[in-house]
């Protein structure tokens, strides 16, 4: 879906066109490529390049948050093999901000993974795309032909001496391949089973070797943190959370899409840009940052702004901006049956808090939704995820234990009901009405 | 047989080769992923043997295949119908119907998850997130094509097109 509304927009000034304003050309008549430009003909310290990364408080949009230009600085120098790597593999439900970049604009990730090679040293770089976005993966095949026909990938670019080449690298259906390390055993041809940290991948990455990896979203701002400083696009949010961020708005909401927003926007304001609740319903709770993220009552969210910070404090996490809006006619239960299913279904199995505990999740919010809950479920569900909370190699074990908690602790009395009456707090009849599939009146 | 991969096209051969070409010259195995790709294209599915001949056309053990094409879900090591729809049934589409589509499917061709109707044209599978949450419900046809807001008519205006 083109651009709806945004405020301050860099990401996505490219998307006004929708799809007819993605190529080369359209991307060089809005300035791009002119900070890749910049950086070779000026012969760019890559320290001060950094610094300037630095100065922006530009932080990973991928989840974890990360500040940037401290990842950048952590890469050994003097390595001879070095790797800059894209995740675009987003698979966290709620996210689908990097899919449209990448098809609306997909040369601001390219020019910034260029940069970034520049940056640490890196001669090659990798972008992981998400399985099921095929045609994505293929516009993004052809920008890079495009980059390299125009010569800004490839020997010796623009003349400045420098080399840099791209490729793109399609996954095939495995959210855990979106953790980083899982990510490069993918790329290596092998299972996405995530690897034990330390070392990290800035000294052991993609074939062993230093390597780079962040998020599209990270990347694409690379060319607008240089075209208008670092300082300019921290003041664009607010300290510590620089910048604008994309958030791709999700669930009852009257206009889902994404939507770029400086950090620190009010929710309230975000959500009014998303057009309000569906059919003027009641706000019931909003999942601020993927699935992953806990979830916070309609009270919490509509006092908290969108930054990394104030969502912290709420008690939840920014994540990757995914905000998945639900309206009173959503039975909590069964939203978290759902969550627990996909963390079941995509536990990679190689750790036995993870493999074991996911399923255990699953089976007894699953009991409790039809009818069979027991007394101390509650207190059973909890006990798992203390069992499982950092106990993994990757987080994938704590996403799946933020829902069950947070639901539990902010819904407490409807998975009592439940548990009590065997059936939903809120009447069938209205939850099937909620989803707007079928036609008022239809059967 | 002249040799271990000649069941795959001269046409996949040169597909399977511009994916190598991705990669340093020593480490052929990542291109595996994709070329696997191109033969479940080929054959519809993949078959021990299909997945053997993969492995050694980039010179590794065809268990190292195997391991690879059993972890990620779009592979399909049992055959399917001519077409494979995919449903996304997570959270942020269910909240726009993506399990009343998916139940809307079941019903029109009568068969299940994971089933394949009579005729062999169809088979169903639930999908996790594709990242398209915001055109829900969102399904995806024989992997590589999204179709965006389906709601009965659409489904409906599908199914027929299948032909
Ligand atoms: C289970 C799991 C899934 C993840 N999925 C994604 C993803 O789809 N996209 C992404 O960019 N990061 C994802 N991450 C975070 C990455 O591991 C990594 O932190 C990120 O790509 C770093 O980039 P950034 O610093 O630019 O955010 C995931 C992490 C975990 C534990
Ligand atoms: S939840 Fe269906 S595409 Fe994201």
């Amino acid at each position: 879906m083109a651009l709806i509304d945004t405020i301050n927009p860099l990401l996505t000034t490219g998307w006004s066109k929708g799809d007819a304003g993605w190529s080369l050309k359209d991307y060089e008549a809005r300035g791009g490529y002119a900070q890749l430009k910049r950086i070779l003909a000026s012969k760019m310290p890559q320290d001060d390049l950094i610094a300037e990364v630095k100065k922006s408080s530009l932080r990973g949009r991928g989840g974890a948050g990360f500040p940037t230009g401290l990842k950048w600085s952590f890469m050994p120098k003097a390595a001879p093999e070095k790797y800059v790597v894209c995740n675009t593999d987003e698979g966290e439900p709620g996210t689908f901000k990097d899919r449209d970049l990448l098809r609306f604009d997909p040369h601001s990730t390219i020019e910034g993974m260029i940069i970034a090679g520049y940056a640490v040293g890196a001669k090659r770089g990798y972008n992981y795309i998400h399985g099921e976005i095929f045609d994505i993966y293929q516009r993004f095949e052809e920008a890079l032909d495009q980059a390299r026909a125009a010569g800004y990938l490839g020997d010796n670019i623009l003349g400045s001496g420098f080399s840099f080449d791209l490729f793109a690298h399609h996954g095939w259906g495995a959210y855990i391949c979106g953790e980083e390390t899982g990510l490069l055993e993918s790329i290596e041809g092998k299972k996405g089973q995530p690897r034990y940290k330390p070392p990290f991948p800035a000294n052991f990455g993609l074939y062993g070797k230093p390597t780079t990896i962040n998020n599209t979203e990270t990347f694409a701002a690379i060319p607008f943190i240089l075209g208008m400083g670092g300082e300019a696009y921290l003041n664009l949010g607010k300290p510590n959370n620089g910048g604008t961020k994309l958030f791709s708005v999700s669930g009852h909401v009257n206009r889902p899409g994404n939507y770029e927003v400086p950090m620190g926007t009010p929710f309230a304001k975000l959500l009014e840009m998303a057009g309000g609740m569906r059919g003027g319903r009641k706000l019931k709770a909003v999942i601020p940052g993927g699935s992953s993220a806990p979830v916070l009552p309609a009270d919490i969210i509509m006092d908290c702004t969108m930054d990394y910070d104030s969502i912290a404090k709420a008690g939840s996490m920014l994540g990757s901006g995914a905000v998945i809006v639900m309206d009173e006619t959503v039975c909590m239960v069964k939203a978290l049956e759902r969550l627990a299913y996909f963390y079941f279904e995509e536990s990679c199995g190689q750790c036995t808090p993870c493999r074991e505990g996911s399923g255990w999740l699953y089976r007894v919010v699953h009991r409790i939704e039809h009818g069979e809950g027991r007394a101390d479920d509650l207190d059973l569900l909890n006990r798992v995820t203390d069992n499982m909370m950092g106990k993994t190699i990757c987080a994938l074990a704590d996403a799946a234990a933020f829902p069950v908690r947070s639901f539990i602790k902010h819904f407490q009395s409807e998975f009592e009901y439940h548990i009590e009456h065997k059936k939903c707090l809120v009447d069938p009849a209205v939850q099937r009405a909620g989803s707007g599939f079928f036609k008022a009146g239809a059967a | 047989m002249n040799n271990q991969y000649d069941m795959l096209s001269p046409e996949a051969l040169a597909k399977i080769d511009r994916e190598v070409a991705k990669y340093p010259a020593d480490q052929k195995q990542s291109a595996v992923m994709a070329a696997l790709v191109i033969a479940q294209d080929e054959k519809g599915w993949l078959s021990q043997e299909t997945i053997a001949a993969v492995a050694a056309y980039l010179g590794m053990a065809p268990v190292a295949a195997y391991e690879v094409a059993s972890f990620y879900n779009m592979y399909d090591l049992q055959p399917v119908g001519k077409y494979k729809l995919t449903v996304c049934t997570n959270l942020p589409c269910a909240l726009s119907g993506g399990v009343h589509a998916a139940d809307y499917v079941k019903e029109k061709l009568g068969i299940d998850f994971n089933e394949t109707t009579a005729d062999g044209k169809f088979t169903l599978k639930e999908g996790e997130c594709m990242g398209a949450c915001g055109d829900a419900p969102v399904m995806l046809v024989n992997n590589k094509r999204m179709c965006s807001f389906m709601l009965p008519e659409q489904i409906d205006k599908l199914l027929a097109e299948c032909k």
